[in-house]
């Protein structure tokens, strides 16, 4: 994670905006906390110079003039500790007592408080400070300063105002610090989502988005993605095996059909082989088709394309139907089709391909019957299932192997002498899943009975 | 009698016209739907075989303006499109017949034959016959030389559509279709075995078999 892409990060930006109203929080917040210690300092030193105040008017009440100028004498020479400021002026402008050497320029407000510049001589060290005093006006022109210099006062607020300042910016840093950590923890869990979907996108499917353990939204998000891609790689895995076994399945015939027409090239035109070798290369060319249509129609089920032009059907009349076209051909076979039971059922669904599904499940009850063999077929009602079933009396399927046969064109070992293409399972259960239902394979000891069950 | 195929695939157009020549009928081809349209409203033919997916205008349009103009041409699809949704989508468009490529000639030659011999619409029979064959449409009766013949019904189904298009070839699937009204692909042979069953009960006993099987492609009732 580079710089400029952590500037680039929402997550980053997102802390930024969160810092700067966390730090307009905290300026508000130490404002206030200045602002009152300073007005509590204040009332403070107003309530001090008060307090001399009233022991001076004391004295000024019991011993008149030269009292108070002897209790002002006393106080000045304490004031180096105290840091009271205190001038008393006579009628004609003479300083009478105090420490100040003049009366100060700025204007008294109504009640006779006033700040004031208090100019230190060169020995203090110089330099400006203020003073906070009350004045009155005595009798026989006398006029009273009482007042505090107010140099720790401005102290005390010029340190606050440093400390804030400084916890300010300490707060700013330290957010910074924490967003910056956070937003890159944040990106670093994102970065490795990107890194695993890079990773299969350049063709490394078996790669999973790590999960940290902290059971999080991220671990959520994780597990999720890994679940998609752990179904993905599934399905993909499907296809790849259907396509290794359309190529697989589908050379044989296609080699034969090549070397079929190969030999009649050589064969002279016209004679009985060369029209023989033709009909013979149009039968296996018919037959490639017709794995491809009913590869073709599952891929169609599967997809569930058919599903907005379901209408009524009556599986009574399917079943009636499908029998008196399969008819026939048991008989001429010397097998006993009967059909068990027979109940009136009807369920949306689609016609030609629920017909499709029992003619391959009876096509392959023929199959595995010999001659004399039964088969019956019929449709009952169970509770809310309606239940076409197809059972024979042949040799059945293990159960170990009954899951296998509903894949493409998987055929069992007993059945390689017969012909077909080994998609007929599959397209019924295709149809199954596309009326929401399952094929189920059961024992009919002896025998294989085939079950659609579907939702009513 | 005139064929039209429009088809923007050179190779089937190509393979279909020679087909049908050799067949005796005059083909011609159209490569787009815009001049197939355009040959099908101002010549004469006696059908039109349209591919569906067409440059310029489509398969559907060209049959639907078509129809628009009140002409009664028939019209065969070719599609690559086999779902059922698609042929009914091109039934409904005005189409005559639907046939998903790939086909084997001799079907998509049965259709044409079957879609050319159309008997003309209001013109209700009441019997068909051929040779000493003779079925009667409302008593459902079958008999040959005189002789009554006991049929099944979906034999006499058979028969009745057998009869209707003697003389052509009519495929295994253009009986599912027309006869048991399915639209699905048997893997086994049990549409012969209804003809055999038929072939038994008509021609058994009689000198001249009528009902003959077309090698590679379906049956033909014949004389």
């Amino acid at each position: 994670m580079n710089r400029a892409s952590l500037l680039r990060s929402r997550i980053f930006r997102l802390v930024l905006v969160y810092l700067c109203f966390f730090t307009l929080a905290v300026l508000l917040l130490t404002g206030a906390i200045f602002w009152a210690t300073s007005s509590s300092v204040s009332r403070q030193t107003d309530s001090t110079i008060d307090a001399e105040i009233r022991g001076l008017a004391e004295q000024f009440s019991q011993r008149g003039t030269p009292g108070l100028i002897a209790a002002l004498q006393r106080r000045t020479v304490a004031a180096a500790q105290t840091r009271g400021l205190y001038l008393l002026m006579g009628p004609d402008n003479r300083v009478l007592a105090g420490n100040l050497s003049r009366w100060p320029d700025e204007p008294a407000d109504s009640e006779g408080w006033l700040t004031f510049r208090l100019e230190f001589p060169e020995v203090e060290g110089g330099g400006v400070n203020f003073g906070r005093a009350r004045t009155f006006n005595l009798r026989g022109g006398l006029r009273l300063l009482v007042g505090h210099d107010v140099r720790e006062r401005d102290r005390v607020a010029v340190l606050i105002r440093e400390i804030l300042a400084w916890s300010l910016l300490a707060i700013f840093g330290i957010s910074l610090l924490g967003g910056l950590l956070m937003s890159r923890a944040l990106l670093r869990r994102i970065e490795a989502i990107n890194h695993t979907s890079r990773d299969i996108m350049a063709g490394d499917l078996t790669r999973r988005v790590p999960v940290s353990g902290r059971e999080d939204e991220f671990d959520q998000l994780a597990k999720n993605l890994n679940a998609m891609l752990d179904q993905s790689e599934r399905l993909l895995g499907g296809m790849r095996q259907v396509s290794d076994n359309i190529a697989h399945d589908l050379r044989s015939p296609l080699a034969r059909l090549r070397s079929g027409l190969e030999l009649a090239l050589i064969e002279d035109p016209g004679s009985a082989g060369y029209r023989d070798a033709i009909a013979k290369a149009i039968r296996e060319a018919d037959s490639l088709l017709k794995t491809f249509t009913a590869l073709l129609s599952i891929a169609q089920a599967e997809a569930g394309a058919s599903r907005d032009r379901f209408a009524s059907v009556d599986l009574q009349d399917l079943i009636q139907d499908v029998v008196e076209l399969y008819d026939p051909l048991t008989e001429e076979l010397g097998i006993t089709l009967e059909v068990r039971p027979l109940q009136a059922v009807r369920r949306t669904g689609d016609r030609d391909l629920l017909f499709q599904a029992l003619v391959n499940l009876l096509d392959n009850a023929i199959k595995f019957s010999g001659a004399s063999g039964q088969i019956e077929i019929g449709v009952e009602r169970q509770e809310k299932t309606a239940i076409l079933s197809v059972s024979d009396r042949g040799p059945g399927i293990p159960e170990d192997q009954r899951e296998e046969v509903l894949k493409r064109f998987v055929r069992l070992e007993q059945s390689r002498s017969t012909s077909g293409s080994g998609l007929g399972l599959s397209l019924v259960q295709a149809v199954a899943r596309l009326h929401d239902g399952e094929l189920l394979l059961e024992d009919n000891a002896p025998g294989l009975r085939a079950s659609l069950k579907l939702p009513l | 009698m005139r064929v039209l195929i429009v088809e923007d695939d050179c190779e089937t157009a190509g393979y279909i016209a020679k087909g049908l020549r050799e067949a005796g009928y005059a083909a011609e081809i159209a490569a787009d739907g815009k001049e197939g349209l355009l040959r099908a409203a101002s010549e004469d033919f006696d059908l039109a075989i349209i591919d569906r997916m067409l440059p310029k205008v489509d398969g559907i349009s060209v049959v639907e303006t078509l129809r628009g103009t009140g002409s009664s041409l028939p019209i065969l699809f070719l599609s690559a499109m086999g779902g059922v949704d698609d042929r009914v989508k091109g039934l409904r468009a005005g189409g005559d017949d639907y046939l998903v490529k790939p086909f084997a000639f001799s079907e998509l030659l049965a259709r044409i034959e079957a879609l050319l011999r159309r008997p003309a619409e209001g013109k209700s029979e009441t019997s068909l016959r051929l040779a000493d064959l003779e079925i009667d449409l409302l008593s459902r009766q079958v008999r040959r030389g005189g002789q009554l013949i006991d049929l099944q019904p979906r034999e006499f189904k058979i028969l009745e559509y057998l009869m209707r298009h003697a003389g052509q070839v009519v495929t295994r699937t253009m009986l599912l279709e027309n006869v048991w009204n399915y639209h699905f692909d048997p893997q086994t042979n049990v549409v012969d075995v209804h003809i055999s069953r038929l072939r038994q009960k008509i021609d058994k006993d009689f000198d001249k078999a009528l009902l003959q099987t077309v090698r590679g492609s379906g049956y033909s009732l014949r004389e």
